[in-house]
């Protein structure tokens, strides 16, 4: 596994705690089809199914994470969301979309900036 | 939720809007919204922005940016939302504290090192400000001196956003650039610089007394050029409120550097003869700028071998003779430029050049002489009055080194004669003798009897036609002014008749 692929597992990993300690279930991680992938698949205590998309970076020298975020990223995410949905049989689930900025740096500290419904 | 929210002036031709500058920063990705019809500059203003900001020193809110420009239906352009913009986005993030709605509007471009550049239409825009009840101003410096022509309002000059925000938050001005002082020596040309012609400056004189459109026809290089370029100094000089209005012209034109800031001499502008209808009269995609005709608002708009030119491009100047004003219409709406000038008309006799005295040196055979001048349209030859033949001067002339009468001496005539006029047109509602309606010429304006004798027999030997008796009348007002008479005397009346129809070559 190359160093990138790493930098990324760590800061889905980040993420998923993240989530679990604010009481949600992970349903589902690195969800892929031929579209794309979907980095998490969460649902919260109130029956939310929560998709994810985790930007994870070493330095902020290239701009804030989320930036790499571009409107048509976003709009895939959504559609990658309803295939989710069709495929697990969770059509009519109430659904958001969020943004996890990970900023990993040096001394393995980790800084999320989480966004929720970005879309 | 962080809002907040900035005003400044969009102008539509002289008419400045005044438009709410909404910043809304919330949650949610990374992003920057602009909305409000702006144009291309404006769209682009979001990179500038940001680059100016974070080489300032501040931060950009890593979230999603919404700027709103109200109204929302206006089309908006330029790039003098930048300095707003990034204010209101510092007063949304609450770096900056928030405007106190309804005192002060913003206006300046941003360099992407966050100087700040100067913008035009500066003058109008806080003209505008003033009217809408604001008291401040924050400007770039170079429209310092422009801005500061309005007065009534406290202007401030900046030189980058880290002066605005130093004068936003501790109220320190860094820059006081120099009060402005009017020059009252200002540079013309002068009339004392044209050797002989004596009849030509007495048409000139006549012209600038009645406001009377002129045509110059003379061989090349016999000063017809020399002679229009020097109306604007024995015209009076601009009152108050036309030297406002011509500079905020000027202003929105960007041309406000080839004039003295408030000059008081009215301007001169001289279009090209291959200028086209949207550079006469005004255009523009994104936004409407006045053509040639505005800028020769209250002054001389002077056309050089005006048969060259296109037909349509003459044709497009009968609007603002007759109205006073030019009305452009385009996808991004409609404007009102003012455009009241002295057209000044030159042309050669013919398409060779040389035809004069007796036509000896011509070469251009009768027919390709009379057409050459009927290139000019009739509808606009109606509207000149006064039409001279430029000769060379003779050797006499050139050979004498007695300067000619100087503008300050023939200003000071035409001044003196158009208070005469003035007063006579005290309760009317035209101010000049070139605007005296024919109706008012038979009945109140008449000359004397034998002058209207003079004309009546004219009329009867069909050298005069219905319209050239107005004119002759016109012109005939302007001289008995000169001269002092209260009425036009026959003198007067034939010296008109000379000004008028004493060309046979236009028959």
């Amino acid at each position: 596994m190359g160093t990138k692929q790493l930098i990324g597992e760590l800061g889905e990993d980040f993420v998923a705690k993240y989530l679990l300690s604010r009481n949600y279930e992970i349903l589902d991680r690195n969800w892929r089809i031929r579209e794309g992938e979907i980095d998490l698949v969460a649902i919260s205590e109130h029956g939310v199914v929560v998709f994810v998309e985790v930007k994870t970076r070493t330095n902020s020298a290239f701009g804030h994470p989320l930036e790499a975020i571009t409107r048509d990223k976003a709009y895939r995410l959504q559609r990658l969301a309803l295939a989710w949905l069709t495929v697990h049989h969770r059509w009519g689930f109430e659904y958001r979309i969020d943004a996890a900025g990970v900023l990993i740096s040096k001394g393995e500290k980790f800084e999320i900036d989480y966004r929720i419904a970005v879309l | 939720m962080s809002l907040a929210l900035t005003s400044t002036v969009s102008l539509t031709g002289l008419i400045g809007n005044l438009i709410d500058v909404e910043v809304d920063i919330s949650d949610g990705l990374p992003g920057y919204i602009l909305l409000g019809l702006p144009d291309a500059a404006l769209n682009e203003s979001k990179d500038r922005v940001r680059a100016a900001l974070v080489n300032s020193g501040e931060t950009w809110p890593n979230k999603k940016v919404t700027v709103s420009l109200s109204p929302a239906w206006l089309p908006k352009s330029g790039s003098a939302f930048d300095l707003p913009i990034a204010l209101t986005l510092l007063m949304a993030q609450g770096l900056v504290p928030k405007d106190e709605p309804g005192t002060c509007i913003y206006l300046g471009e941003l360099a992407l090192d966050g100087q700040l550049r100067s913008v035009r239409g500066v003058l109008p825009a806080v003209l505008a400000a003033k009217k809408f009840g604001f008291t401040k101003a924050l400007v770039p410096f170079n429209n310092y001196a422009e801005a500061k022509c309005v007065s009534g309002i406290e202007i401030i000059a900046i030189n980058s956003l880290v002066d605005a925000l130093k004068y936003l938050r501790l109220g320190e001005i860094s820059v006081s650039p120099d009060p402005f002082i009017s020059n009252e020596n200002e540079n013309y040309l002068d009339l004392c610089d044209v050797a002989g012609q004596v009849g030509a400056r007495r048409a000139l004189e006549v012209a600038a007394i009645g406001g009377h459109h002129l045509l110059f026809i003379g061989p090349p290089g016999t000063g017809k050029t020399m002679l229009a370029e020097r109306i604007p100094s024995i015209l009076p000089p601009l009152t108050e409120d036309s030297i406002l209005e011509v500079t905020a012209i000027h202003s929105i034109a960007g041309t406000l550097l080839d004039r003295e800031l408030l000059s008081k001499l009215p301007p001169f502008v001289a279009p090209h003869h291959t200028t086209t209808a949207p550079a006469m009269i005004g255009g523009g995609a994104h936004a409407i700028r006045p053509g040639a005709t505005s800028l020769a608002h209250q002054g001389v708009l002077f056309i050089d071998e005006a048969p060259e030119c296109a037909r349509g491009v003459l044709d497009s100047l009968r609007q603002p003779l007759e109205s006073g004003n030019v009305t452009i219409s385009r996808a991004v709406g409609s404007v009102t430029y003012p455009a009241r000038f002295m057209l000044v008309l030159a042309a050669n006799p013919c398409p060779c050049g040389r035809f004069s005295g007796r036509g000896r040196s011509c070469t251009c055979t009768q027919v390709a002489i009379r057409r050459y001048l009927q290139r000019l349209s009739g509808p606009l030859l109606d509207r000149i009055d006064i039409r001279v033949f430029v000769d060379s001067p003779s050797r006499l002339e050139m050979a004498s080194d007695e300067l000619g009468e100087s503008s300050a001496v023939v200003r000071q005539r035409v001044i003196a004669a158009r208070a005469i006029s003035k007063d006579r047109f005290a309760d009317c509602l035209w101010k000049l003798n070139s605007q005296i309606p024919p109706s008012e010429l038979r009945k109140r304006f008449r000359a004397e009897k034998l002058g209207m004798n003079f004309l009546h027999t004219e009329l009867d030997n069909e050298r005069l036609s219905a319209r050239g008796f107005h004119k002759v009348l016109r012109i005939a007002w302007s001289i008995a002014d000169a001269n002092g008479h209260s009425i036009p005397s026959r003198d007067d009346v034939e010296s008109a008749f000379r000004l008028r129809e004493g060309m046979e070559i236009l028959a």
